[in-house]
């Protein structure tokens, strides 16, 4: 029963916030028309030194792809390729992205949109959907080619169905995970290739607005890189009486300020992307640059500066942003272009994320190992719950009897269990657990392996390098830093700050923990002949002349009689009388 | 087959067996010993190459300059564990942080099973600091690590200064693929030990750590840095580790295209090539070389902090800087250009090393011996055993083999029961455990009445052990089953032989140094072995386990130009039996316990048949 509160509790969240994100869209004058198009970029000063930058872009559409009988054929903004796989294979909800690095919790913070290193992809399929296999199969193939990505290495032994770790995020209550189909590709190099067509899905492509910052060769000289679509239905308008269609296309990308600032410890738009910005996209009823100013002017100095702020609660922290309205022609000043610059003055120490995950293998050798989960509650007086979830794939045959779960050094009995044993080459295992962090403490699960041996075609090519395990996602609703902190009262009315608002008393995070790189009994394979030969020499020579001389018994050969000696006998036999010898 | 499956043909052959058995084994001895000797012969091996395309081909740039600086910053790392007494751990944390790395501690405790007088130490409580630079893109799947021990005394600053200038100009560079754990261990191996267990989340060796907070994915390999001076003359580079593991050949190759690159000089086992391999003199080294490494990987010690890495399938070497007195130096810069070259290419390797040989001798850096080169030479010895078991089976087969066919054989008066060979087999095992078990368990009793040490008590308790085992089986023997028999001890030698092939072939598989060295001493005295003859007992105490590793320490001492007088040598075998006690016990090495549980107790075997009657 706490699985699903908590569930529907992240629904309601979700929903609370699109909704109050709604109302603010709805003042806006392009909101009558059929679709939309908004461009966002925020910018926010790392602790650590390094900067992050999150562009979203966020494509509307009035329009229902689902409806029997209705084909919808002619395409604005939306994309005509993405459309057409949403009603070709009645997906109510698509959620893909493409990781290069692994985003750090303890330096960075939360991301915006986490994702985990490699390709993930989720869908949630329509529940008229009879063959929901067949069509996530073919799904993944066509993606694969829409994104130039290895998604048709996406099959039943990778594949899962998470009962409790991802439910929509759009309209609808689906909760029969049957319609879910979820999948992660560890090893996915991303690159540009996967960059290019990501890009041409957007209305204005990187001809202008936001997305001429989008140059790949800055974008892949960073410490992370991270590319997202996710389509989900919202609602048309507040009374939401039909489903509109919501793109949303996340890049996030973390700069070092180490090595590309050459020690300088200053950064500009221009020195992150090799360009500035001169225009919105004209196509976008909203074009804007968020950036995060909060520990402004501690950490850094910020220029030009724009008398526009803006407050929003993000994942629990209240946090303030100068805005910079790309749609307006006075933010570009005399230029006619803007270049923000940031010059640092701090120095960041590590952070202590109220939720934190990490995971590693222990053990040594080619037989067994057992995996480490270790999720962290830095909280300093809640406890809250986390849904677990690691798919694990057959080759690793998990003991699931050994599975722990610890607390403070005692046994944390998770509420709610759901695993799924793997069935060696068909499909993966899959646990998912509820469980209860202490306040302040270090929860860890453990759960024993043996590495199976493979057949020599299952081997990758390079078997040497190890074998991924994907990340395990660990689901919370973390207690707001906002709601601990009862003495805020610097832009509060009194009145507002007595009991927290609901909005603010928690937030959903999703984290994700490193892949993990194991490394499977592998025959030499550079050696065959070797290896034939040596055996064949053995068992011909060795075992099969032992076994020849072990199982055969010698007895002394009777020199055989004359012929006529062996008729005298046969006769003599017929007689009774003693046999000659 | 056809040879043995025919009665008479294998009945010509087995008789050609025995009555040539004698010659064929000296033969077969003197070819093992031969073509062991062989192998340092150059035209006979063959020259190292790099078998990985990954580090083979692609050419890396080095632009390491900091070497002044990082001599500067030794100085100051200097005063600060001066000042600290100790590893200045909050110093180094700092230092970390500010060239941008990922800083975690560990702190760990050991007590010691005795005290260890070579390095003075019981209680061990020490930290382990690393830091470890972030691959940008990288999903912390993958790692190497450059270690530095912190050493006592002014020893090794230049080592860790040298890591910490390295970790600064590592992280400026964009093109890291595998996260770069940078480790500065405190006890040298203890600290190593403590942390590779923390790392892997192991505990074999009863060590007391805090866990790690930090990881990094599957470590692919590992360096270890020792450096003293300023400037040095030469490179080592140190590859046996424990158990007589050694990582993938393609590791010493690495090292050697950058010393040939940068112009380093290099040696293995402290010596360097030579060119002259046809005249006696560039034999002699080449041999000498090849013994040096014989005789280290055959102690199954560790001999740097690489050593324990390899149990983790972590392919590491030390590099150990020398300052001789020669005229040819290397500057601070050189070296960590050389380090950066060699963890470059490591980090563009796509699949751990394999690719190259793991088993292998080095007669030179640019020679190798391997594995099909150098078995024969075990083999020839081996097969004596097994050949002198053939000769004894045969034996006692012959009169058995006349009374086939009678029903009533079993009866036979000549033949001795189990009880005769399981006795001797036994009592020789339990001395074996005694052996194994009661130095260290028994030392307080030893201190509480002798005047002796700890360590002293352990040494002296095993020697005693081992002596008095030589006389108790034979007389316990006698008391049991009465007058041995002349079978008896044929069936019992036979045993023995076979076991003693076994051992010695399972050892030489795994450490071939160890069996080989083994197999040099025991095989002559236990193929020859027949009960009575008073010659025999010195013979066989004088081949006995104890007294191959006085050989050993000798020779050693010896071929490290550093020649020991017979005192000496008998106080460095001591302290040889206790580090060996002490490497089990800390990290797990394998000799001790094979030569008290195994080899010990079938020698012991062998020495019952001498005293049969």
């Amino acid at each position: 029963c706490e699985i699903k509160q908590l569930s529907d509790c992240l629904i309601r969240l979700l929903l609370d916030r699109r909704d109050g994100t709604r109302t603010s869209e709805a003042l806006t004058p392009a909101a009558a028309a059929r679709d939309e198009f908004q461009e966002e970029l925020v910018i926010r000063p790392l602790h650590s030194g390094d900067i992050y930058a999150s562009f979203q872009f966020r494509t509307l559409w009035d329009t229902d792809f689902l409806q029997e009988g209705q084909k919808v054929s002619h395409y604005r903004l939306f994309p005509k390729s993405l459309g057409q796989v949403l009603s070709k294979f009645s997906v109510r909800e698509l959620h893909i992205s493409f990781t290069q690095g692994f985003w750090r919790t303890m330096q960075w913070g939360q991301p915006f949109i986490p994702s985990p290193p490699g390709a993930e992809l989720w869908v949630w399929f329509h529940d008229t959907v009879s063959d929901v296999d067949g069509n996530w199969k073919e799904l993944t193939n066509v993606l694969s080619g829409i994104f130039c990505a290895s998604l048709n290495f996406i099959d039943l032994t990778n594949t899962v169905q998470p009962s409790a770790s991802f439910k929509p995020l759009g309209l609808g209550n689906a909760t029969d995970h049957r319609f879910l189909r979820y999948a992660t590709l560890p090893r996915e190099i991303v690159c540009t290739e996967n960059l290019t067509p990501w890009k041409k899905l957007l209305p204005c492509g990187s001809k202008a607005g936001l997305a001429v910052l989008l140059k790949s060769e800055k974008l892949f000289h960073s410490s992370f890189h991270s590319q997202a679509v996710h389509i989900r239905p919202v609602c048309q308008d507040e009374q939401c009486t039909s489903k509109a269609w919501e793109l949303r296309q996340t890049l996030n990308v973390v700069f070092d300020l180490y090595t590309a600032g050459q020690g300088k410890k200053e950064w500009s738009l221009f020195k992150m992307f090799s360009r500035t910005l001169t225009e919105a996209c004209p196509l976008a009823t909203s074009s804007k640059v968020y950036v995060d100013i909060t520990d402004n002017p501690e950490l850094f100095e910020l220029s030009p500066a724009t008398p526009l702020l803006s407050q929003a609660v993000v994942l629990g922290d209240r946090r303030t942003y100068s805005v910079y309205d790309l749609s307006r022609a006075e933010t570009f000043g005399q230029l006619r272009s803007l270049n923000l610059l940031l010059r640092w003055k701090g120095d960041g120490e590590m952070l202590r994320p109220l939720l934190h995950a990490e995971r590693y293998v222990a053990g040594f050798g080619l037989q067994t190992g057992e995996i480490h989960t270790v999720i962290y509650n830095n909280h300093p007086y809640r406890a809250f719950p986390v849904l677990l979830m690691d798919s694990v794939p057959w080759y690793l045959q998990l003991y699931i009897h050994t599975l722990t779960v610890t607390s403070k050094s005692r046994d944390n009995k998770p509420s709610y269990i759901h695993y799924q044993p793997a069935k060696d080459r068909h499909r993966p295992h899959l646990l998912e657990m509820l469980i209860q962090l202490p306040p302040h403490s270090m929860t860890e699960v453990t759960v024993q392996f043996e590495r199976a041996l493979l057949k020599w075609t299952e081997y990758t090519p390079d078997p040497n390098h190890g074998f991924y395990v994907g990340s395990s996602v660990v689901s919370a609703l973390v207690p707001s830093m906002v709601a601990m902190n009862t003495n805020f009262t610097q832009d509060q009315p009194l009145f507002s700050s007595f009991v927290p608002v609901k909005e603010e008393s928690s937030y959903f995070v999703r984290v994700y923990t490193e892949p993990l790189l194991v490394n499977l009994p592998t025959p030499d394979f550079s050696m065959p002949y070797n290896v034939i030969c040596l055996t064949c020499t053995v068992v011909a020579v060795g075992y099969g002349s032992f076994y020849n001389l072990l199982t055969r018994t010698f007895q002394v050969d009777e020199p055989s009689l004359p012929l006529a000696k062996r008729l005298a006998n046969l006769i003599r036999r017929i007689r009774g009388v003693p046999l000659l010898t | 087959m056809g040879l043995l499956s025919d009665p008479n043909r294998r009945k010509a052959l087995t008789g050609l067996l025995t009555r040539l058995n004698t010659p064929i084994c000296i033969v077969c001895y003197l070819a093992g010993i031969v073509w062991f000797m062989g192998l340092a012969f150059e035209p006979f091996t063959l020259r190292t190459y790099m078998s990985e395309n990954a580090m083979g081909s692609t050419m890396v740039e080095e632009r390491f300059s900091s070497g002044e600086r990082a001599l500067s910053l030794a100085k100051e790392f200097d005063a600060h564990k001066r000042k600290a007494g100790g590893m200045p751990v909050e110093w180094l944390v700092k230092a970390m942080q500010s060239r941008g790395l990922e800083v975690f501690t560990q702190s760990f405790s050991r007590k010691l099973p005795f005290p260890d007088e070579n390095k003075e130490r019981y209680m061990v409580r020490g930290t382990n600091v690393y830091g470890i630079l972030r691959a940008p893109r990288a999903p912390r799947t993958e790692a190497l690590v450059i270690t530095a021990p912190c050493s006592p005394g002014n020893t090794n600053n230049q080592a860790v200064a040298l890591l910490l200038a390295l970790a600064q100009y590592f992280r400026n560079q964009i093109y890291w693929a595998k996260d770069i754990i940078f480790l500065v261990n405190e006890h040298d191996l203890i600290g190593t030990q403590a942390w590779l267990e923390g790392y892997h989340h192991t505990n074999i060796t009863g060590m007391e750590y805090s866990p790690l907070q930090g990881r990094a994915g599957s470590i692919q390999a590992a360096l270890s840095l020792e450096l003293s001076s300023d400037v040095i003359t030469s490179l080592d580079l140190v590859l046996e580790g424990l158990n007589g593991q050694l990582p993938n050949l393609d590791l010493a190759n690495l090292f050697y295209a950058f010393c040939q690159k940068l112009g380093v000089l290099c040696t293995i086992q402290g010596k360097l090539q030579r060119n002259d391999w046809d005249t006696a003199e560039g034999y002699t080294h080449a041999a000498q070389t090849m013994m040096l490494m014989v005789l280290k990987q055959a102690c199954g010690r560790s001999w740097g902090d690489h050593g324990l890495f390899l149990r983790y399938h972590i392919e590491a070497a030390s590099v150990r800087g020398i300052n001789s007195f020669r005229h040819y130096k290397t500057d601070a810069t050189t070296i960590g250009r050389l380090l950066e070259g060699m963890v470059r290419k490591l980090n563009n390797l796509l699949e751990r090393l394999h690719q190259s040989y793991f088993f292998y001798l080095l007669p030179s850096l640019s020679r190798f011996v391997s594995i099909g080169y150098y078995m024969p030479a075990f083999g020839l010895l081996a097969v004596i055993l097994l050949l002198r078991a053939l000769d004894l089976w045969v034996h006692l087969g012959a009169p058995a083999l006349a009374a086939v066919d009678g029903v009533t054989e079993a009866e036979q008066p000549s033949s001795p029961g189990v009880l005769t060979v399981l006795t001797p087999v036994v009592i020789s095992h339990l001395t074996g455990v005694a052996l194994y078990l009661l130095p260290v368990h028994l030392q307080e009793m030893a201190v509480e009445h002798f005047p002796v040490s700890e360590t002293e008590a352990v040494v002296l308790t095993a020697i005693a052990i081992y002596t008095a085992g030589l006389a108790l089986p034979h007389n316990t023997q006698r008391l049991l089953s009465g007058e041995g028999t002349e079978q008896g001890w044929k069936v019992l030698k036979l045993t023995a032989l076979l076991y003693l092939a076994v051992l010695l072939g399972c050892t030489a598989l795994i450490n071939f140094s160890l069996g080989f060295i083994l197999a040099v001493t025991l095989v002559p005295i236990t193929a020859s072995i027949t009960p009575h003859i008073a010659l025999y007992a010195v013979v066989m105490v004088l081949l006995s386990p104890a007294f191959t590793i006085l050989y050993c320490v000798f020779i050693y001492q010896e071929l490290i130009e550093a020649p020991v007088s017979v005192s000496e040598g008998w106080m460095l075998f001591l302290s040889v039996i206790s580090q060996g006690i002490l490497d089990h016990a800390l990290y797990g090495s394998l000799v001790y316990p094979l030569l008290a549980l195994f080899i010990y107790p079938c020698w012991l075997m062998f020495w019952n048949i001498l005293f049969w009657n």
